[in-house]
């Protein structure tokens, strides 16, 4: 059950009814990316952490607890402590971590 | 808006803008000299405004060395020197966006130097926070970064705050500035729900307009959708209009002209 305070002003119903088919198209987005890796060729590297994190970030969507997006969002964020001296030779961000298991708070 | 087309200028009063600052930031390219960065704050400082009039909108700006930039400190402490002189011009609002990029010692000292400048000519602040996964340590590395200087933490705009970021900011007394994008990071549909999660109180929305995929009409798009959600009229003045001019009107070179029914 829900913690969260009632402050959206819209009904549950009115809520489902304005983002249902939004949301319905983007689940099947998610869906069809996943069936798209399993098709592509086996990569060099084995496994991705990227892949490994959005399947650990998608427990998060079901697990019947709220606050879902900070809970994703700390999941995909780098929790190290550490600061490189330069940016020189770095790469992009990726948008979540090797170490994936990020910690909630 | 230097990236934008003058139409984005045409569309933005056509919805009502009445006002912009923008922020000194990334090109999409690093720039080769310091002298390039003069070009940028004259562009900013002289052209933007005049462009911006013949749409009836005023044009503020904030200056800095963006952090994307800010990784080489001899090429930024050479950007920083010529900032100064353009503190003077009567459309700048303050020091920004400041902050972190790839969360680097290098990007940190020059963090740290341009808030010390900020301290200095007593200026406002806007703070860019990382994107992605860096985003959490960076917002709290450059929180403590602003908590070591004597800076009201009420003089400071943290922006691209999310859900994972935004509690912490304003805990920590800082403004919460919330960028809108049409996909790839803070949608109007999301800010939307921070606000209901977090409440309204010094957090405020403003669209991107910047080289990549983004939307200077974003902000009245969030207006329509805390609308389409039942919320008052007057909490989304609050979020996009009231609150950013009581943040900006702490610069005595914020003046715009409000006009309400």
């Amino acid at each position: 059950m829900s913690d969260l305070p009632k402050t959206c002003p819209r009904t549950q119903e009115q809520v489902i009814n304005m983002y249902f088919l939004e949301h319905r198209a983007k689940l099947l987005d998610v869906a069809a990316f996943l069936d798209r890796i399993d098709r592509a060729q086996p990569g060099t590297t084995g496994s991705d952490f990227r892949e490994a994190a959005l399947k650990q970030a998608i427990g998060i969507l079901i697990d019947g607890e709220s606050h879902r997006a900070r809970r994703v969002l700390e999941l995909l964020s780098d929790t190290t402590a550490e600061m490189p001296q330069s940016a020189h030779g770095m790469k992009g961000a990726s948008g979540a971590t090797k170490s994936t298991a990020g910690s909630p708070t | 808006m230097v990236s934008r087309t003058t139409d984005d200028y045409q569309r933005m009063a056509q919805s009502g803008c009445i006002a912009v600052t923008e922020p000194a930031f990334w090109a999409g390219f690093d720039r080769s000299s310091a002298q390039g960065f003069a070009d940028y704050f004259r562009q900013l400082t002289e052209y933007e405004p005049r462009r911006a009039a013949l749409f009836g909108i005023r044009h503020f700006t904030w200056l800095c060395i963006n952090p994307k930039e800010a990784d080489d400190p001899g090429f930024a402490r050479e950007v920083i020197s010529i900032i100064p002189e353009f503190l003077k011009c009567n459309t700048v609002l303050g020091i920004g966006e400041i902050g972190l990029n790839k969360n680097t010692k290098n990007e940190l000292i020059i963090l740290e130097e341009q808030i010390a400048l900020a301290e200095t000519h007593h200026q406002l602040v806007l703070v860019h926070t990382p994107h992605l996964e860096d985003k959490r340590k960076g917002t709290r590395v450059i929180m403590d970064a602003l908590s070591a200087s004597s800076i009201d933490p009420g003089r400071i705009l943290i922006d691209h705050v999310e859900e994972h970021t935004v509690g912490e900011v304003l805990d920590r007394g800082f403004w919460a500035g919330m960028t809108l994008y049409p996909d790839t990071k803070m949608t109007p549909q999301r800010a939307t729900d921070v606000i209901e999660i977090y409440g309204s109180e010094r957090i405020w929305m403003n669209s991107a307009g910047d080289w990549g995929c983004s939307d200077p009409l974003a902000v009245p798009k969030a207006r329509l959708e805390m609308s389409r959600r039942g919320h008052t009229m007057s909490l989304i003045d609050k979020v996009t209009l009231e609150n950013p001019m009581t943040f900006l009107s702490q610069s005595p070179n914020f003046k715009v002209d409000v006009y309400k029914d």
